[in-house]
């Protein structure tokens, strides 16, 4: 080791190239190519309407996405998130009908049920997380089971079919998904300033370090006087919070809920979080990179819809194909060692 | 330029080999020959090229300049296992176990014995236990490595070892986590070795023991062979200089014992924990250095733990008033320190909250907290951005160290202080651990290692098999004694 520059301890200016985290960017270069494929294949990729319409439908999974990014990072996981989805919409069209008839069909209803929705996803969260740490138990277990319960107790409140907004509320509510500010759509809107508050949350403050630590390791953040148990569970609860906003735009979108609604939506919210840089080990995570993750799933859709060479029935394989590449890439440059 | 050739009969060799990772160049044209039937010690301060060399020689790295030579002829080795396949065999410093196989899985691992398609799982089983009782290890070999104890674990490692037909056998600080009757077992194992014509390389930071066992001994600094010597020429003083490169007077600082009426920081009273420990009292004064010395496994850091709120414990009373008490871990690799971080976010993970301006953590104050710890501990981190897990053992212990000053104890319990650390940075650390006595702090010193305690502390509490055995201070705190109580010659058990 040369002691000139170790004694003082200060970084050597490096070449800008070196500067530039290749985990990090990877993923947003990711996405510049399929910009530049879908281009390619079809001239209308890059029209405002179509731009528009890939992260309005982004935004439910990005938002997931950025829970997840907390969950993952701090060393766990969350597979309830798509369930969840379904009953906390369930039990909100439930309510907003219920409101409606007492109270009357008022927009003070969609604001009641808006805030309604996000403490519902928290509370969810919040039973994930306390058993998940009470119970000393795998968090892939205990979200799996609440995987199955979320979704059956859904199906049996809609009775095993549809519960559907009554019309007056549903038009009330419609435009939270379809109207927007500044030429932008709402849900655009509010994915945007998810994001902002979660890179803010995650980089910035004392519960962001953290869940780097405990994701990093456990028993050092253990010995360091890091309360372990309290940490994990803010993190389902973020978790189940961002899930409730999904929700808050997801309703008015269809203005019904079913045991098919948010299917799939775990696994498509984690492998955004992992296709973006985070590590699904835990101790690195990366909000921008999630989001980028779920706007890559969106666009390969989008193109294989733009394109008439590649059948959309095989979306689910390019898909399969991206994520895989997108981890192979991470390991081979991530890790100097 | 001091070299270590020695011309005739070697069986393995090195010609001016020279190693650089990136800029850095960690080894400088290196020369040296290693003769069957011989043990030859590697010595040097953290980062002086001693594991890298040994790497080198036994395939792990390629050289960046220089030959290795196999019985007078160039090799070029492609791997480890490489190297094993010629006889060359590195026992690593850090281990090479996966937790959850048994100890019989992990000493045929990659290279099972089998009958036609079948583990031959009896076979193997009873040649482990044979390679663990050549060691006088009394485990299963059908234990889990996840439930061994740390010396057990190196144990297992030598053991996976001596198995292999080594020609020449190279160990990275074997004995850094054995306790001294497991050493005296290790080291009859090696005179075995060298009385069947093995060539053994012996790297160590404890010199008594490099000059019990070396026949020859290789100093480097900074990378540089400073000297090879038979180790009938030098005596410990020599060596350590030689390793410094100055003199090193006062390894020691003088002792400031505190007044007999000094103020009580911390009563323990009648502790147990589950199974390790029982009906442990004692007091600590401020300004005192009260060192626990002890076999491995004698229950001094579940005591420790136990005080410091991280482990359950069963009955007593732990009193500390108001003061704040802080607990320094031994095992800094797995419960110290965030080794893919760097150093800022380490530094203040336990202080965190006082890092922060609102909700948000405020980095240039962890920035100035980093600079002024630079200073007080002499921390030499190299680039701010390097992953703490890339800093040598020194460096790692003194950042722990400078972590848990961050958070103002008045009781400091350090355990194992100076494991895998150097003799410069040792007496650092025993300076710094006698300044904090000095600025009255009352200190608690776990060590397995007696001149530590025996040079260090004001008075020494002996623990055996979970019970604090006896109290030695003054003229009766010496080897002799610890060794009593500890083995239970003396004391009740």
């Amino acid at each position: 080791m040369s002691d000139a520059a170790t004694t003082l301890g200060q970084t050597p200016p490096r070449p800008l190239l070196q500067r530039v985290d290749l985990r990090a960017a990877g993923p947003f270069l990711a996405l510049v190519a399929l910009a530049i494929l879908g281009t390619i294949i079809n001239s209308d990729f890059l029209e405002a309407g179509n731009l528009t319409n890939v992260v309005t439908r982004s935004a439910f999974i990005g938002m997931i996405a950025v829970g997840g990014t907390f969950v993952i990072t701090a060393g766990g996981n969350d597979l309830s998130v798509g369930s969840m989805a379904a009953i906390v919409s369930g039990i909100m069209i439930v309510l907003m009908n219920w409101l409606a008839q007492e109270i009357g069909p008022t927009p003070w209803v969609v604001v009641i049920v808006i805030f309604a929705g996000l403490a519902l996803g928290g509370l969810a969260g919040l039973l994930n997380g306390l058993v998940i740490t009470l119970g000393k138990m795998e968090p892939f277990i205990v979200t799996l089971g609440f995987m199955g319960i979320y979704r059956s107790v859904l199906t049996y409140i809609a009775n095993g079919g549809t519960l559907t907004l009554s019309g007056t509320m549903r038009t009330l509510y419609r435009p939270v998904f379809y109207d927007g500010a500044l030429g932008i759509p709402y849900p655009v809107w509010v994915l945007a300033f998810v994001v902002a508050l979660g890179a803010v949350v995650l980089y910035t403050t004392r519960f962001g370090r953290y869940c780097f630590a405990i994701g990093s390791n456990e028993e050092v953040a253990r010995y360091s006087g890091i309360a372990l148990n309290r940490v994990k569970t803010w993190t389902y609860i973020l978790q189940g919070a961002c899930v409730g906003v999904a929700c808050d735009i997801y309703v008015p979108r269809l203005g019904s809920a079913s045991s098919t609604s948010g299917l799939g939506w775990e696994l498509e919210a984690i492998t955004a979080v992992i296709v973006g840089g985070t590590a699904l080990k835990g101790g690195y995570g990366r909000i921008g990179g999630s989001i980028v993750g779920a706007l890559i799933l969106t666009v390969i859709g989008n193109i294989m819809n733009l394109s008439s060479d590649v059948s959309v029935y095989l979306n689910g394989a390019v898909q399969g194909a991206i994520i895989i590449a997108a981890v192979f890439l991470q390991r081979g440059v991530g890790f100097k060692r | 330029m001091a070299d270590g050739t020695t011309g005739a009969d070697a069986v393995l060799s090195v010609r001016g080999v020279s190693k650089s990772f990136g800029p850095v160049e960690v080894l400088h044209d290196v020369s040296l020959d290693l003769r069957a039937g011989e043990v030859h010690a590697l010595v040097g301060e953290n980062g002086a090229g001693k594991s890298t060399l040994t790497k080198i020689m036994s395939g792990y790295h390629p050289p960046s300049a220089g030959q290795v030579l196999l019985d007078g002829q160039p090799v070029a080795l492609a791997s480890g296992v490489d190297g094993e396949r010629h006889g060359i065999v590195l026992l690593h410093q850090e281990f090479n176990l996966a937790e959850d196989l048994t100890i019989e899985e992990s000493i045929f691992l990659g290279r099972e014995w089998r009958r036609g398609p079948f583990l031959d799982k009896r076979r193997m089983r009873a040649h482990a236990a044979k390679l663990l009782a050549d060691l006088h290890c009394r485990i299963p070999p059908t234990a889990r490595i996840r439930s061994l104890s740390v010396s057990q674990k190196q144990m297992v490692e030598i053991a996976k070892a001596t198995d292999h037909r080594a020609r020449v056998l190279m160990m990275d600080e074997p004995t850094s986590v054995l306790t001294q009757d497991e050493t005296d077992i290790l080291f009859g194992l090696v005179a075995q070795l060298k009385r069947n014509g093995v060539a053994l390389v012996f790297i160590s930071h404890k010199l008594d023991e490099v000059k019990r066992i070396a026949d020859r001994i290789t100093v480097l600094r900074d990378g540089h062979l400073v000297a090879t010597r038979p180790a009938a020429e030098l005596g410990q003083d020599e060596i350590a200089q030689l390793m410094v490169g100055r003199p090193l007077h006062d390894l020691y600082p003088p002792k400031q014992p505190p007044a007999a009426d000094a103020e009580l920081l911390l009563t323990v009273h009648a502790l147990g924990v589950p199974g390790r420990v029982f009906d442990a009292g004692f007091a600590l004064r401020r300004g005192e250095i009260l060192g626990f010395a002890g076999l491995i496994g004698a229950g001094r850091t579940e005591l420790m733990e136990a005080i410091a709120g991280l482990r359950r414990r069963e009955g007593g009373s732990v009193a500390a008033g108001a003061h704040r008490l802080a607990y320094l871990t031994e095992d800094r690799k797995a419960k110290g320190l965030l080794l893919q971080f760097p150093s800022r976010p380490n530094l203040t993970l336990s202080t965190l909250a006082s890092f922060t301006r609102g909700p948000f953590i405020s980095v240039p104050a962890e920035d100035a907290a980093l600079d002024k710890a630079i200073k007080a501990f002499d921390l030499r981190i190299g680039s701010r951005d390097m992953q703490v897990g890339a800093l040598s053992g020194g460096n790692q212990q003194k950042l722990l160290f400078a972590k848990v000053m961050e958070t103002q104890p008045d009781i400091v319990i350090v355990d194992e202080p100076t494991r895998g650390v150097d003799i410069g940075t040792k007496q650092q650390i025993y300076h710094f651990i006698a300044r904090l006595a000095a600025a009255g702090k009352g200190v608690i010193v776990v060590s397995s290692e007696m001149p530590e305690l025996i040079g260090l502390c004001h008075r020494v509490l002996v623990m055996r098999e979970g019970r604090i055995a006896g109290e030695l201070a003054g003229e009766s705190l010496n080897e002799e004694e610890i060794v009593r109580y500890a083995t239970g010659l003396k004391g009740a058990a």
